[in-house]
Parts: C-alpha cells; structure tokens; sequence
C-alpha cells in the first residue's frame, strides 16, 4: 500500500515535492529516490520527522516503513531539528593519535553539551565522527556547510566554534 | 629504471586545474575521444585488460577482467562509481575529485563506453560537501560541452552521470552495499553469487569501480598498457595515490610507483616521523589490512608483499604512523571501536564479533583484562570474516586483522599492560568467584540460589598467571 498523507495539513511543501520528483527520472526505480529525498528534506527542516517519511513514501509510491528502514540504518537522518551547522569532529585512528578525542571533549566543554548534542541557542550540533577522509589535516572536523577544519589544537576548536556560530557558508 | 612521472597528480598544482578549460588546455578528453572514436568497446576492454590495472578500492581485483565478466548478450549496463571511500585514513579519492574532477570524468566516460553502460551513478559519502559540489559542477560543465550526454564525438555513445550520496555509513563502500543503498535500501551487503556483473543495481549487470581505479583508465588509453606496465612492481602495476597520516611531520597523498617501501614513503615522502621519534608500527593501508611493526617497514606497498608480514593485504594504500609512544591498546581499543560502530548486524558472527572485541578491549583498558583475553581475543579474529566463511562480507575479516597482528606482533607488550593496570573495580564478584571455584548451587542475596555447571577450564583464571 502506498503511504497516505495522514494529515490534511502537508508537511512537504510542493517546491520540496517538486525537488524530489526531479530525482525520478534518473533511476530505474522510484525507490532509489529514498535517500535524495531524504537528503533534501534534512536540508530543509534539518530532521526527518516521521510526518515527512510518511509524505516521501506516498510520492514514491512505497510504504513509510520502507521510508523508515532506510532511513533509520544511516547515522545522518536526526529526528528533531539539529543546530543550524552540525560539525563533526573525527575520532578514527589518526586523528586520534594526533588528539582528536581531546578536541571533541574540548568541544563539547566549551559549549557545555554532550556529543550529538546542540547548543541552546540552537546555533551548533557537535557529533562524533568515524574517519572523514581529511586526514591530511588530522585531527580534523568537517562541517555540513563543507567548511574544514584541522589540524585542531584546543585553541583552533575555539575559533571554528566562534566562526560556526556565525552563520552557513553554503 | 626512467625517471617516474606522476600523472593522477599532475593538474593537482595547476591554477584551476578543475575547470574543463584548463583540463582540455592540458590534453584532457583526448584519450576519450580516441576511445569513442577510433576503438570499440572490446579492445578497450582488452587494453584495460593487457595493462593489468587491479582495482585501488581495497580488493585489488583486476579491473579488465572484472568487466570481462559482463554477460555478451546484456541489454542494459549501470556503471557505479564507488566514491564511499570511508576506509580509515584514506582520503585520495576525495582529492582526485576535488583537484582534477574532469579526469575522474574521463575515466567513467571511458569506462562506461566499454562496458557500454549509458547511466554511471557516482555514489559520494556525504561528509565530502565540497567534492560534490566540485563534482556537480564539472559534470555539468562536461554535459554542455559534448563529453556526456546523447551521441557524444558522434559515435552514437550516450551517457549520463548522476551523483548519489551517502549518508554516513562506511559499509556502503562494499560494492554490494552500495548497490543496496543506491535501491534506497539499508546498505546490507549481498550474498554473492551472483556477483554485480550478472545481477547488481536494480538486477542489471553492474560494474563497480573505484574512484581512483577510474581515474587510471584516460592515462592507460593515452599511453597503452606496456607504458602502464613498465611502472611498479610485478603483478602490482601503475602509479598510485598513497596518503600517509599520524605521527608523521607532513600528512600527505603522494603519487608513487606502486611497491614503494613503508619506510621510504614515511621518511622520504611524509617527512619523517614527527618530533624526531621512531616509527613503533603503521597501518599499511587502512586499518582493515592489519599492522606492520617497525621491523617489517621496508616491506614494498604493493599488493603482493603485504601478505608476507601477515597483513591481509595492500587495501587502500592509506599509511597511518604511529610512533614509540603508542599504547598498541589505544591502537586496538580504536580499531575494534569502528568495526563495532559499522557492522551492519546482518551477520551474526561480525554483529556479535565485533561487539564483543570492542566491549573486551574497552574493558582491558579500562583496567579489567585477565591475560586470557589475548587468546579469545585472537580465537574470535580467527573465525569471523568471509575467509573462514562465517560472513557475507569482508568487513569482519578487516575488523578481525588489527586483532590478529596486534596481539601477534605486540602481545608482550599487552600482557604487560594487563598485568599493570589491574583495578580493583574489575575484580571478580562473590558470586562470580564461587561459581569459578565450582560451587554448584550457589546463595545469592536471598535469591533462590544460582545453579551454575561445572566451570570451563580457564574460567576467570588466566592460563598464563595460573
Ligand atoms: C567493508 C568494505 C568497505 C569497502 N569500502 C570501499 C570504499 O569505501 N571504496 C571503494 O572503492 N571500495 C570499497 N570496498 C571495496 C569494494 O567492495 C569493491 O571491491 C571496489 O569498490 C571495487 O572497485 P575496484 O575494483 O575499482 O577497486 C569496500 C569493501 C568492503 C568489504
Ligand atoms: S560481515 Fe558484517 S558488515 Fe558484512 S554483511 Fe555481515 S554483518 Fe554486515
Ligand atoms: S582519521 Fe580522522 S579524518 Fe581520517
């Protein structure tokens, strides 16, 4: 059965839809539009509440808990809204040689939070990271507006917080 | 031996070496054009095939006749471009993209005109914001030049490119799980057979590539596969990207004749190992491919030499440096904490595998490890990966190699660091102790009392202290 839109009010406005539809043509299957979807969504309402799966499946003619599989198995898709910026500090094997998992403490510390946590003025989100392929500038962090940082010492933490807590660059 | 000339590299230092203008000002797209325009499909094949180019994704399979597997009487051809590169310290396809986008287009061009695939899906980890964005571009600008799209240097060749991305998984670089991910799926690695060549993305046969495998093939067409092969060692030929990180003075990707030394690579080409220490070991290529100690670092980096130490292999050519400071439990406290972050769970032996190790060696150092553990430790590495059978895919043998070599090659220094760090917090309980001794029922707080077997040999005993 194909998911219905659950409540008279969409969640998805037509420009999103309209965005979404684009990414049909180019697969054999609607179902592979998943993630795009999913991606643009994120990039608009920085979460993916259930409401928005449930509205993806119906223009992709598949069920919201097919929406909700794929979605859940990926580490990128947050329920609730995150900060404006999201950065990800690196904690694989030689960013931690190099202190990585100091500067994610020292992050968090800053900015009293726990990793995957946001500040409360909701400007930033700090996660952890597996490897990030910048490890040329190790220890690093990437943030989701494609600014990267490293290598980070305490003091260069502070200063990317001070710059992420501006605005996006995207 | 001729003086090596890098080529992967050679628009990396170049203004603008990202624009098509400036690609085409150097040469670029002639190697396609000659492919489209004056070969067919199957010598292509065949000179990918004679240049012996193995795949720089991590298995090493040959490229030319892995697209010789392609069934004659195909239909319809999806080319996917494994741009995942999650590996732990490999960061060169991310370079090739963001530096010289127009050469890694080439390369799927000429790829997909002789495995005649008309639709190539490039899927790009999502954590590379710049490089898709780099990507899109010059995508887009090769489209309004005539280099993709509908009957391309009029030879009737039609190709379109479309970027996928990922979202933050690194099993979604097995070429299975990638062909789940991009069905909109969870990235859950698929049984093999059939392997993509006969059924990969959406049942049609499917090549996947790696980024920089790709990017070899405009060079090879330009210069012929002899050229090819007169670079590196036997079996083991081209040039490759190395990217070297950790305790090394310059963090680099260097292009280099495949089979260069370990150690030349860190003290000729990543300056050293920094604070003017010795190397105590390093990941050879990646961390799946296990650890060479200082002893084994003039072993060549190609993909035969590597086995010789033990390593399962040359995987992403990625060196990371670890110097005389190193705890090697920091190294596998590290290693096992990945694996058991990406198993996908499908698998019972990595799901469990992986958790376990992770939650064992968290334990020893925290200061909780009994000796025995090195033994179970390395039981457990033995018998989980697609090599003794027991998964579907090859992450449980890359999470099972750290274990195997640390604990083979560091295992004085682990028991040592075992023995001094005990703390009392990880003492065996009351009940634990009793059971150990072979108490059969044995009082428990008031509770009905527990009724326990016979204990194993070893239980909460060490073999080594007992
Ligand atoms: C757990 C796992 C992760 C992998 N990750 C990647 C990756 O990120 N990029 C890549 O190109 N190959 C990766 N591979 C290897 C692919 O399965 C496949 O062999 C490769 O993409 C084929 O391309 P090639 O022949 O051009 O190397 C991975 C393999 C495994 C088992
Ligand atoms: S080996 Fe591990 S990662 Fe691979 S399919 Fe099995 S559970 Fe998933
Ligand atoms: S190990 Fe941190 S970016 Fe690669």
């Amino acid at each position: 059965m194909a998911g219905e839109t659950t409540t008279a009010t969409p969640m998805l406005t037509e420009a999103i839809r309209e965005k979404i539809r684009a990414y049909i043509p180019r697969y054999p299957s609607k179902r592979a539009v998943t993630l795009p979807a999913l991606h643009i969504v994120h990039e608009y309402f920085r979460c993916v509440p259930y409401q928005a799966m449930a509205e993806i499946a119906e223009i992709l003619e598949i069920t919201p808990a097919e929406v909700h599989d794929t979605m859940s198995f990926y580490g990128f898709f947050p329920q609730a809204p995150i900060g404006d910026v999201r950065v990800w500090v690196c904690r694989s094997i030689s960013c931690m040689l190099r202190g990585g998992e100091d500067m994610l403490n020292h992050a968090c510390h800053r900015l009293g939070i726990h990793p995957s946590e946001t500040t409360a003025d909701g400007k930033l989100t700090v996660d952890f990271a597996e490897c990030l392929g910048i490890c040329d500038f190790a220890p690093a962090a990437v943030a989701d507006d494609g600014r990267m940082f490293g290598p980070l010492t305490p003091e260069k933490v502070d200063a990317m917080i001070d710059e992420l807590k501006q605005e996006r660059k995207d | 031996m001729a003086e090596f000339e890098p080529v992967l590299s050679r628009n990396w230092n170049v203004t603008d070496g990202h624009t098509l203008k400036v690609y085409e000002s150097r040469g670029g797209y002639q190697a396609a054009r000659k492919a489209l325009t004056t070969l067919d499909p199957d010598k292509v094949v065949g000179i990918v095939k004679d240049s012996e180019l193995r795949g720089r994704g991590g298995a090493g399979f040959p490229c030319g006749l892995k697209w010789s597997f392609l069934p004659k009487d195909r239909k319809e051809t999806f080319m996917c471009v494994n741009g995942d590169e999650s590996e732990p310290a490999t960061f060169n396809n991310r370079i090739l993209i963001e530096k010289d986008p127009h050469q890694f287009i080439e390369g799927i061009l000429i790829a997909c005109f002789a495995t005649k695939a008309n639709t190539a899906y490039v899927y790009l980890r999502v954590e590379y914001f710049h490089a898709y964005k780099v990507l899109e571009a010059a995508v887009a600008e090769a489209r309004a030049a005539g280099h993709l799209g509908k009957n391309i240097y009029g030879s009737g060749f039609d190709l379109d490119i479309w970027l996928h991305r990922g979202a933050g998984a690194y099993i979604c670089g097995e070429e299975t799980g990638l062909i789940e991910s991009l069905e909109g799926k969870r990235g859950w690695p698929r049984i093999k057979p059939p392997f993509p060549a006969i059924e990969g993305a959406f049942r049609k046969p499917t090549v996947v590539n790696n980024v920089e495998t790709l990017c070899c093939v405009p060079h090879i067409i330009e210069r012929g596969a002899e050229w090819f092969k007169s670079i590196g060692t036997p079996k083991s030929y081209g040039p490759k990207l190395y990217c070297v990180s950790g305790h090394v003075n310059k963090q680099v990707c260097v292009e280099l004749p495949l089979g260069i030394t370990c150690r030349e690579l860190i003290d000729k080409h990543a300056g050293g190992v920094w604070k003017n220490r010795k190397a105590k070991a390093a990941v050879p290529g990646g961390i799946s491919m296990g650890l060479l100690s200082a002893e084994e670092l003039d072993t060549p980096l190609d993909f035969e030499s590597l086995r010789k130490p033990g390593c399962l292999g040359l995987g992403t050519a990625a060196v990371t440096v670890m110097d005389e400071h190193t705890p090697i439990i920091d190294y596998l406290y590290n290693c096992a904490r990945f694996f058991a972050h990406e198993s996908c769970g499908q698998c019972t032996p990595c799901r469990e595998g992986t958790g376990w190790l992770y939650k064992m060696l968290k334990r020893i150092k925290a200061g909780g490890g009994r000796l025995e553990d090195l033994d179970i430790m390395a039981n457990m590495a033995n018998n989980m990966g697609i090599m003794p059978g027991t998964t579907i895919c090859g992450l449980a043998d890359g999470a099972a190699w750290p274990i195997k070599n640390g604990v083979a090659k560091f295992r004085a220094e682990l028991e040592e660091y075992i023995k001094t760090h005990q703390d009392p917090a990880y003492g065996a309980t009351t009940l634990q102790a009793a059971i150990a001794k072979g108490a059969y029922a044995v009082p428990h707080n008031g509770l009905p009392p527990v009724i326990n077997s016979v204990p194993t040999a070893g239980a909460l005993r060490s073999p080594h202290s007992a």
